[in-house]
Parts: C-alpha cells; sequence; structure tokens
C-alpha cells in the first residue's frame, strides 16, 4: 500500500544525552493504513525514538511532521491532541478502577456536574464491543488479563488520538492466543486507515503483522524496507550488524588449550525457561549470541542464583555447591557484571574506592572489616591493572565514564580472586575507544586462567573474545559453536533459525 | 461486585457483629439514644477521617489534621473571646485559614516532590506550635449563639438527640459520597492513587489535584475544629492529640487501602462507628480502663491490613 504523504515523518532527528548520542540524524515515516515495525537491539535507540515521536522527550535536532506540518509536542498529552496514541508495554491504565473509568476518565459525560454512570458504561459497552470485547465494563481493570488491558489501551488511544497509533512491546507478556487477538484488533485500525508503529523484538510477530520495517542498530537507521522483500535473516543481520571490527584474537579462535572444567551447569532452568548444560573451562571465554528476549539475561540470572533454579545442580571444581542466592554464588566464586549498570551494577554515589572493595567486604563478612589502608591498596592496585581512569578514589563512582564505571565493576569481583565471571552486556552504553578496552580486557582475563560467560547483542565483539559461543533463542540455547565454526555469519544464521523468536510464556 | 467492595463489607458485618454482641451484654445500648451519641461524640473524628479518606485514596497520608483541629479551636475561642467577633465570622476565618494551609501543604508536596508524609508532619508541629503561640492556657468560650446550638437537636424516636455536631457530620458524609463517588475530583483522586504516572498520562490535572485535596483534608480538619469547639465550648492547642491517628485507624477499618486507589468513604463513616462502639461500650462496663479502646483499634486495624493483602493479593480472575 502506498500513500504518498506519510501521517507522522521525524527528519533527521538527533537526540543527545550526556556525551552519548542516542540518535544520530534517524528518519522514520509512517503512513496511513500501515503497520510500521521498528525493530532494534537495547540501545539501539528504539525507545528514544517513540519517546520523541509521542513527545515524551523533545529532539535536539531534526523535525517532526504531521501530515506535511511540523509540530512541537511538549508532551504526551500534548502529542495526544494532534492524535499520536501510545499504548506501552506496561498498560498504563488504572488497574484500581472500572473499565469504564479507564476509558472515559478526563472526558465523562456529566450531569448537573455528578458524573454520568450509567451513560459512561452503556457508552464503554458499545467502545468495546467494536473491538470483540464483550465484558464487564463495572468491574476493576486488575480483573481482566493483560490482553485485555491491552485492548482497552488500545480503545482510549484511539478514541483520543485516532491518527497514529505507537505500540510499544504490547506482546511482550501475552500468549499466543491473546497475541492473536490483539492482531485482529490491530488490522482492523489499519483497515480503518490508521498509522501503527509497532515495536516488538519478535521477529515473526513483525513478519505476520507489519508492512514495512525500520531498523535502528547504535542510534542509526540501517534501513527502511517493505517486508515482502525480506527474510528474518536479512532482519537479524541487519540488526546485529558487522561494522565494528575487532581483530580476531588467536588465542580465541584456535579453541587451543583449555585447561580444566571450573564451573558445570547441569540441567538449570526454571518456568520459562528451558534447562541447559554447560561447562566453563580454565581460560575460557564462552560467548552468548541471541537477540533480545531470547533469554540470555534469565540465564545469567540462573547462574548467579537471582533467580532460583527449579533444579538441576552446579560444580565448581567437580564439587556439588549450592547457588540459591547471590551471596551463595558470591561465596562459590562468582562475579557478575549486570546488564543495567547504573540501577543494577555502581553504588552512584559512593566511592570509586568503596565500590571495588564492596564485594570482597561483603564475602569477608561483619567482623572482619577492611582498614583504610588495605582498601586504598586494594583500589589502587586494581584501578592501575585494569586502568581506571578517575582524578582519584574518593569520589563518587557515578561521575565516571561508562566504561570507566564497568571496570570498577570488573575490579570489584576481581578483588574476591573469582573462578568465574558474568558479564551481561558489558560494552552497552560505552563509547567506541572504552569499548575495544574491555574487550581487551577481557581477552587479558582470559589468558589469566579465568572462566567467563559474557552475553553481548554486539556479534563482532562475541567472536573477537568466544572460544565457544552458544546460541539462544526462544529462552533455549539451541546451538553451540566453537573453534573454525565461529563466524559471524554463522551465528546470524543460527539466530535466525527455522522459526525464531515465537511468543514466550507470561514473564512472572 | 468488585474486589474493593469485600473489605468494606467485612467491616459492615462486623460492626453488626460486635453491636449485637455488645447489646447481649448491655441491652441499654440498644437505643437511638446511645447511637445519636455516637453521633456527636465522634462528630470531629468523623469529620476529619472523610478528609483523611481523600488524602489516603489518592496515596498520600495527613498528619496536620490533629494539629488543625487542635489551631482551630483556639483560633475561633480567640477571635470570639478576645476579638468579640460572632461565632460565624470566627468559623468562616477558621475554616478560610484552614484550607488555605492544607492547599500550601498539598502544593509543597507536588511541586518540591517531598513524600506527603514529610510536609504534613512539618504541618502537625507548625500547627501544633502555632496554636501554642496564641494561647498555651485553654480558652472557654461562652456565647449565646454557642449556647443556642448546643441546645438544638431533633429528637429521634425513642429519646435519642440527633444535635448540629451530628448533623453536620452526617451531611459531610454525604456530600463526600458523591464527591468521591460521581464528580471528576473523585475519580482523579482515584486515579492519582492507582498510578500518578498513568494519571497524568491519561490527562489527569495532578498539581491541582493534589492541592485540592490536602486542601479539602484541612478543610474537613477546620471543620472539625468547630465542631470541636461547639462539642467542648473551650479552645486549647492541646486539644485533639492524636486524633489524625484515629482517622487513619478508622479509615483502614473502612475498608480503604493504605497505599491508595481503593476504598469508599462510607466506610469510614463505620470504622468511626466501630471505634465509638468499642468507646460506648466500655463506659457502659465501667470496670474496663478506657486504653482497652486502643487495644481494640489496634487488634481491629491489624486484621484489616492482612484481609486486604488478601483480597488485593490475588490476581486476574477474567479473561
Amino acid at each position: 500500500m502506498t500513500v504518498e504523504q506519510p501521517v507522522l515523518e521525524a527528519r533527521g532527528i538527533v537526540k543527545v544525552f550526556g556525551q552519548h548520542r542516542a540518535l544520530d540524524k534517524v528518519d522514520f515515516a509512517a503512513n496511513a493504513g500501515e503497520v510500521h515495525a521498528l525493530l532494534g537491539e537495547n540501545g539501539a535507540g528504539k525507545s528514544t525514538l517513540i519517546k520523541i515521536l509521542t513527545g515524551a522527550y523533545q529532539p535536539d535536532g531534526g523535525d517532526l511532521l504531521l501530515d506535511g506540518q511540523p509540530i512541537h509536542l511538549r508532551d504526551p498529552l500534548h502529542g495526544q491532541t494532534y492524535g499520536i496514541g501510545t499504548v506501552y508495554q506496561e498498560v498504563n491504565l488504572l488497574p484500581n478502577r472500572s473499565v469504564s473509568e479507564n476509558l472515559f476518565l478526563g472526558r465523562q459525560p456529566s450531569r448537573f456536574g455528578l458524573v454520568d454512570r450509567k451513560r459512561i458504561d452503556a457508552q464503554a459497552r458499545d467502545l468495546l464491543t467494536r473491538y470483540g470485547l464483550d465484558i464487564d465494563v463495572r468491574a476493576d481493570l486488575s480483573e481482566y488479563s493483560v490482553a485485555v488491558q491491552q485492548i482497552v489501551a488500545i480503545a482510549r488511544a484511539v478514541e483520543l488520538s485516532g491518527k497514529v497509533l505507537v505500540l510499544d512491546e504490547p506482546t511482550a507478556s501475552l500468549d499466543r492466543n491473546e497475541v492473536q487477538r490483539l492482531f485482529d484488533v490491530v488490522r482492523g485500525l489499519k483497515a480503518k486507515g490508521l498509522a501503527i508503529i509497532f515495536i516488538t523484538h519478535f521477529l515473526d510477530q513483525v513478519f505476520e503483522l507489519a508492512d514495512r520495517v525500520t531498523i535502528l542498530r547504535n542510534g542509526k537507521k540501517v534501513a527502511t524496507q517493505a517486508l515482502d522483500t525480506l527474510n528474518t535473516t536479512d532482519v537479524v543481520r541487519m540488526m546485529l550488524g558487522k561494522d565494528v571490527a575487532f581483530e580476531h584474537h588467536p588465542s580465541a579462535l584456535s579453541g587451543a588449550t583449555k585447561g580444566a572444567v571450573r564451573v558445570e551447569f547441569q540441567q538449570i532452568g526454571r518456568k520459562g525457561m528451558a534447562p541447559f548444560d554447560l561447562a566453563v573451562h580454565e581460560g575460557e571465554v564462552v560467548g552468548v549470541a541471541g537477540l533480545l528476549g531470547s533469554g540470555r539475561t534469565e540465564v545469567a540470572r540462573l547462574m548467579f542464583g537471582v533467580d532460583t533454579s527449579d533444579g538441576g545442580q552446579v560444580r565448581v571444581d567437580g564439587q556439588p555447591v549450592t547457588i540459591r542466592n547471590p551471596a551463595q554464588a558470591v561465596a562459590a566464586g562468582f562475579g557478575f557484571c549486570p546488564e543495567d549498570r547504573k540501577i543494577d551494577g555502581i553504588f552512584g554515589d559512593l566511592s570509586v574506592r568503596e565500590n571495588i572493595i564492596i564485594a570482597l567486604q561483603a564475602k569477608l563478612g561483619w567482623f572482619r572489616a577492611l582498614n583504610r589502608d588495605d582498601q586504598i591498596e586494594l583500589a589502587g592496585r586494581y584501578a592501575e591493572a585494569l586502568d581506571i581512569r578517575a582524578a582519584d578514589h574518593d569520589m563518587p563512582v557515578k561521575l565516571l565514564s561508562g566504561g570507566n564505571q564497568q571496570k570498577v565493576i570488573l575490579a570489584r569481583w576481581l578483588a574476591i580472586d573469582p573462578t568465574f565471571l558474568i558479564l551481561d552486556e558489558p560494552t552497552r552504553g560505552i563509547d567506541v575507544g572504552a569499548h575495544a578496552e574491555i574487550v581487551r580486557t577481557i581477552n587479558r582475563l582470559r589468558e589469566e586462567g579465568l572462566a567467563l560467560f559474557v552475553i553481548s547483542s554486539e556479534l563482532d565483539e562475541v567472536v573477537a573474545y568466544s572460544n565457544r559461543i552458544v546460541v539462544m533463542r526462544d529462552r533455549e540455547m539451541v546451538a553451540e559453536l566453537d573453534g573454525d565454526t565461529i563466524a559471524p555469519d554463522a551465528i546470524v544464521r543460527a539466530i535466525a533459525g527455522t522459526a525464531p523468536g515465537k511468543p514466550q510464556e507470561a514473564r512472572p | 461486585m468488585t474486589r474493593s467492595l469485600r473489605p468494606l463489607l467485612a467491616t459492615t458485618l462486623i460492626f453488626l457483629f460486635a453491636y449485637m454482641l455488645a447489646v447481649s451484654q448491655q441491652p441499654a445500648m440498644l437505643s437511638t439514644r446511645v447511637l445519636g451519641n455516637f453521633l456527636t461524640d465522634n462528630a470531629f473524628l468523623g469529620i476529619a477521617a472523610v478528609g483523611m479518606t481523600f488524602v489516603i485514596l489518592s496515596g498520600g497520608i495527613d498528619l496536620s489534621v490533629g494539629a488543625v483541629i487542635g489551631f482551630t479551636t483556639v483560633l475561633i475561642a480567640v477571635l470570639i473571646m478576645w476579638l468579640n467577633l460572632h461565632p460565624l465570622i470566627a468559623f468562616a476565618v477558621a475554616l478560610i485559614v484552614a484550607t488555605a494551609f492544607g492547599a500550601v501543604m498539598g502544593a509543597a508536596i507536588h511541586y518540591l516532590r517531598v513524600p506527603s508524609f514529610i510536609v504534613t508532619l512539618a504541618g502537625m508541629f507548625l500547627a501544633r506550635g502555632g496554636a501554642s503561640v496564641l494561647s498555651p492556657d485553654s480558652i472557654g468560650i461562652e456565647h449565646p449563639f454557642f449556647t443556642a446550638v448546643q441546645k438544638s437537636y431533633i429528637l429521634l424516636p425513642g429519646g435519642g438527640r440527633l444535635t448540629v455536631v451530628g448533623m453536620i457530620m452526617l451531611a459531610v458524609f454525604a456530600v463526600a459520597i458523591l464527591l468521591a463517588h460521581r464528580t471528576r475530583f473523585g475519580s482523579n483522586v482515584y486515579a492519582l492513587g492507582g498510578s500518578e504516572t498513568s494519571a497524568a498520562l491519561m490527562g489527569v490535572p495532578v498539581a491541582r489535584t493534589t492541592i485540592t485535596i490536602y486542601a479539602l483534608s484541612s478543610f474537613l480538619a477546620g471543620l472539625a475544629g468547630v465542631v470541636f469547639s461547639l462539642y467542648t465550648s473551650a479552645g486549647y492547642s492541646l486539644n485533639a492529640l492524636g486524633v489524625e491517628l484515629d482517622a487513619i485507624a478508622a479509615v483502614v477499618i473502612g475498608g480503604t487501602l493504605l497505599t491508595g486507589g481503593y476504598g469508599f468513604v462510607a466506610g469510614t463513616f463505620i470504622g468511626v462507628m466501630l471505634q465509638g462502639l468499642v468507646q460506648t461500650y466500655i463506659v457502659f462496663d465501667g470496670t474496663l480502663s478506657s486504653w482497652w479502646t486502643k487495644i481494640v483499634v489496634g487488634v481491629l486495624l491489624f486484621m484489616f491490613i492482612v484481609l486486604q493483602r488478601l483480597v488485593f493479593r490475588a490476581g486476574p480472575r477474567r479473561t
């Protein structure tokens, strides 16, 4: 379907956060009567672009055009008055109010200053019938499933705006039937001529529902194409890209000298995550590749005891250990650098020194406090070893750059003399120079004999440091590559597989 | 029937059961005389608890209520006895002062993003301190208008008396029920309690609603002060100490979720009556220490917190 003028168009959008360019001259256009998918890995700039399109953020450069006229959105409410409605993954409605109240809040019909309940309920029923919902509109919204809530949210957004509908990961917590129900509603709206922007990380849903796709990567637009000219492998390749080149580390690729098995996981899994077996050797990096939502982070969380496994066992150096919480994992010599460094990783207001010694102190317990001299000595040693650039070690760690923060977290775990390190997206949000440095650090740690498990969306990066690569799809480890079989192309094929990204079970 | 009705139902049943139990021990308690006194004796608590209901429904808390009542009684006494103003003028001034005080607290909570707990705690100290500065001693109020109001009542069948203060409380509850359940302001209050982020995204005027809620709570605390001064004929800076906590207890026992979003004004009425019932029973019994009221209220409160946990923990029930 081709329409001459897009309903909503973004031209040359630039958004800068601090020193990080979240969006770099991105163009985007949504036409009437189409479903336009927006794809990209975490950090690609999807959500930033959406927030600009709906008015939650203001762009630092570029223009927004609605029906060809430039517009400036102050906030999402203002966007709504222009006809741009949004439905988020976590339904942004009121769970404590009735369905009809959620539909009509702010525009309740009233008589003599009192809200006319009966009329609201009748109108709400009529409205929802058009969306194929026949429910008791007087019941609390929270009594209904997320799928119904999503449809109610869509109904409200369309009623209020009615030109552009942004669906931000609406299917993330729906099961297959619910997804179909939602898609039927979306197709109906598309037939009515709405421009629908659909964000998801489930590729098969994109192919099922969308007409065109725009792919973002590292804040830049990779392509906008009609989906019937593409296949899954093309899309995965564009999402993961291959523009950052690393020298392949010789010792990594040769698959050569494997040491003894340090850590062994047997049948570790939980609801919504297929059990896996994995052994990591001394001096080995096991890389994890897979799309967002494929279960990468879930594996890391299971390994570190953040989530408890439903069964299976873990052996460290041949000895069985119990890991049911992170404290036990630390006691077993595990370290975990989480994906969201700022929230789960650093203690922003504490100093570099305190951030480095905190895991060691936790391991020692309350009654063996590290004295200040030891702390300074330790912090100095690791800061030097990892080349942490901080003016002094007493400054709050939140003032450091992303790369240096990541090194502080690495130093924290190295200080406990770990057997096994889990790194989840260690290079996310780090500028290119520091990026290469982190990769070098990972290689060096491996050479020093550490066992590492590294998750990354950057394929070239995974290839650069891994001895072995496990590929995840649909919350399952589906392939393992090593030695000569490690190459970005092979990984892309494994990730794309036959039917990538089918909807998962609802997450807890 | 929505889930939030269940705690209300439970409160009502407990009240009826407790009343029957009390009557079986003290048959004299079954009379309109006792019921009339219920209303009169708890009028100031009931009125303050209505304001507290709105605050808690929106997800906040107002600790200044008792202090505002105390301040209002002193201000009214000062205006009438020292400045020789007519009581009605004194009431109007006191209500305006109280409302403005609440509006300022609401504005501080919204614009400075300070938790309501802290802001109203400051408000509590300010109001209580201000009252002591006006007059550290109790001021008796003597005025023909006061005497007239105190003597007027509607005679209920069975000899009970529905006094003016009792009627004020009933009127406040009636208006508040309409306000909460049948106006946009009411919807916005519930919306804030459900999720402030969602409410803002759905177009609820968050600033205006927050300020109105705290202004309303302080207005009603002021009105409770008016009632208190009519009830006791005195203004004293230490009046109504800790009433904010009784009000919170009444609201929670009345089935309102302490974290906001769920509840009914009518429930608060029963919550207040339940506290009154316990007090009255203790008076009738004559041998129990009045502190038993606190113990019973504590047990009820705890029971309701557990009950609400159970009721609201359930997930979606329909598809």
